[in-house]
């Protein structure tokens, strides 16, 4: 090999990690806020750049000016099963509101016949009304989690008929595969990165299977979960922070992630979101499973589910907490 | 002027073939015709082969064959025999134990089963290999160190794949087979028990995997250093030390007040390569049998300190409002 020879070796090795640098790091500067104990590495890192471009993108339409004019709808409008206890002006403004919302490409056609606004021949009404339902469950009666921000249609929609990040059952462990190995609902390429299982969310936010692994004593005593069953766990929290744009350090030390004493409060709202999905998925998805078209479900014939990315959309707080509800008190929205 | 370097060599060394030092006695003496490659000459010494297989390598390779067919087999029937996604997802596929719920019992082939097969017959083709190593030392009439260090690599790998599973009642504890599969489950591991960085054992296995790479860090430049003296010539100067190594010895205990002996230092790094493997071995072997959480083992201990909270909140499953 010719003296050059280690050179140009060096120099293709340099170029190489310039390649990875560029392409993986991100550009200083970073903010830090530190969160915790001094040393423990509890420190919320942003980027300016990326959070210019996440208040870009999750952005809150304005709201149309309030009106609470006009007899209870249920006295003027036909099968009002919901709303029937609001203005008729309050109820005209929700539901141009919602058309925005949710179907701004085909307005109140989506879900109304046109001519007979009462009628519930088309499917997406049956669903509009119940989704107006959850709305107002969520607002009132989780609290614990949304507080007085609240959600409404486009907390999830954005403008979409049907919102961009819901979930579908993925395959069951242990099944299929013959004489090769079975199917173990893991072990390739997914957003929850790694090889983790893809589908944390059946057994958690849909079953209420156990979330808690970690040891709780110094010594056994009788904790059974099992490695694998931490997989599942890890997944569903890897979900948490891609979901919510943030890292573990958000709610937890990392020194001792089950430690509630020293986690942060936001680790208590998360807790509050796991039961709220349960029952979102349990009691207002999946009864709906047989009013969707065949086309908007997923490969084993279940409904849309929900889990924490469906409002959040990688941010910390839906649309920068913005306090869309508290302008629609029909929703169930609290002043701010 | 030529520059004999031991990398990248800018010239190279070359003398007759030879096929090595006379031996006493064994079933296939050498294989192969020995030869010289340029590009092994680059790195270090030229000459291929020959090469000794003998009944335990060929007993340790066929072993190691099969457990890595029925791995990459059941990998690649798990993207539907796809060679592009058998390539492209190669990383994250894996051969999983069984379920726990298989306990210690052997599980149907597709539950699992074939990772027991798989682990049966790599386990056999390391400890083939061991003692195929240790087989040929002692027909050249070396020491066993170098089967005993492969020896400290089995043992981790057996606390991990048999030892612990058997203690724990169950081969669902054992990590998979895969890529990235084998590092999530590194991660749940420590996860699932509060933190291994707690446990003193993996304490012990890291400073001695960072003492090994900072030991032959130092060794190694020191010998490159006082070369020039030849001072390369280490065995030699355990007996008789010349002006390399009285050289290298002032330089360290200049440098830090003591320095280590041509010979002490080799049996130094030794030691800290094996124990990396041995204390880490422990470390696996204690986590879920003895202990159930490191961390708050840690603390119990007066390890790890358990710091004032850091906002008031309590678990509120526990009944507790923030």
């Amino acid at each position: 090999m010719r003296p050059n020879s280690i050179s140009l070796i060096a120099l293709a090795g340099a170029f190489l990690m310039a390649i990875i640098a560029v392409l993986t790091f991100t550009r200083p500067p970073v903010d830090v806020i530190a969160t915790g104990n001094p040393g423990t590495g509890m420190q919320l890192l942003y980027n300016p750049d990326t959070v210019a471009a996440e208040l870009a993108g999750n952005k809150a339409p304005p709201a149309l000016p309030p009106i609470d004019a006009g007899p209870l709808s249920s006295t003027v409008y036909k099968n009002v099963q919901v709303l029937g206890n609001i203005s008729t002006g309050a109820f005209t403004r929700l539901m141009v509101s919602m058309a925005a919302w949710v179907a701004p490409q085909q307005g109140c056609n989506y879900c109304h016949v046109a001519g007979d606004f009462a009628s519930d021949a088309k499917y997406t009404k049956v669903i509009a009304r119940r989704m107006l339902q959850m709305t107002i469950a969520v607002n009132t009666n989780y609290k614990d989690h949304v507080g007085n921000v609240g959600v409404t249609c486009y907390t999830c929609h954005r403008g979409l008929n049907i919102p961009s990040q819901v979930w579908f059952e993925g395959v069951t462990p242990g099944s299929g595969g013959g004489l090769a190995e079975s199917q173990m609902g893991k072990n390739l390429p997914t957003l929850t990165g790694g090889s983790l299982p893809s589908d944390p969310f059946t057994p958690f936010l849909l079953n209420n299977q156990n979330i808690r692994v970690s040891g709780s004593t110094a010594l056994p005593s009788g904790n059974l979960a099992s490695i694998k069953n931490t997989d599942w766990t890890y997944a569903l929290m890897i979900h948490y922070a891609t979901a919510l744009g943030v890292g573990c350090e958000f709610c937890h030390n990392s020194r001792a992630f089950n430690d509630w004493t020293q986690s942060t409060p936001q680790r208590v709202t998360a807790y509050y979101a796991e039961g709220m999905l349960r029952d979102l998925n349990r009691n207002y998805m999946v009864p709906l499973t047989g009013v969707f078209p065949a086309v908007q479900l997923g490969p084993k014939g279940d409904v849309a589910k929900i889990n924490c990315a469906t409002c959040h959309q990688g941010v910390y707080k839906p649309l920068f907490g913005a306090a869309m509800a508290s302008s629609f008190p029909a929703l169930g929205g609290s002043p701010p | 002027m030529p520059e004999y370097q031991n990398i990248f060599t800018r010239v190279q060394v070359r003398g007759p073939l030879h096929a090595g030092v006379p031996v006493a006695k064994g079933p296939w003496m050498r294989e192969g015709k020995p030869f010289f490659l340029h590009l092994a000459g680059e790195l270090g010494n030229a000459q291929i082969g020959p090469l000794y297989l003998g009944t335990l390598g060929v007993a340790s390779f066929i072993c190691g064959f099969i457990a890595i067919e029925i791995i990459g087999l059941n990998m690649w029937a798990s993207v539907n025999w796809s060679p592009i996604l058998f390539i492209r997802d190669l990383p994250w596929l894996a051969l999983e134990p069984p379920s726990p719920a298989y306990g210690l019992h052997i599980p149907p082939l597709n539950q699992g089963g074939w990772w027991l097969m798989a682990g049966f017959f790599l386990t056999s083709a390391m400890v083939l290999w061991f003692f195929r190593v240790y087989r040929r030392a002692r027909q050249l009439g070396l020491g066993t160190h170098t089967a005993w260090a492969w020896a400290a690599a089995i043992w981790l790998y057996f606390v991990l794949g048999f030892l612990r599973p058997l203690l724990m009642g169950s081969w669902g504890e054992a990590p998979p087979f895969g890529i990235f599969p084998h590092l999530d489950w590194t991660v749940s591991f420590s996860l699932r028990y509060g933190n291994l960085y707690y446990d003193p054992f993996h304490m012990l296995s890291i400073v001695f995997l960072y003492g090994s790479v900072l030991l032959f860090a130092m060794h190694a430049a020191t010998i490159l250093a006082v070369s020039r003296f030849g001072g390369d010539k280490e065995v030699e100067q355990s007996v008789d030390r010349g002006t390399a190594s009285e050289r290298a010895a002032l330089f360290w205990r200049w440098t830090m007040g003591f320095n280590a002996t041509m010979e002490s230092i080799h049996r130094w790094a030794w030691w800290f390569a094996v124990l990396t493997p041995l204390t880490g071995g422990i470390g696996i072997l204690l986590t879920g049998t003895v202990t159930d959480d490191w961390f708050l083992w840690a603390v119990k201990h007066g390890v790890a300190p358990h710091y004032a909270p850091i906002a008031n909140i309590v678990d509120p499953a526990a009944g507790g409002k923030p």
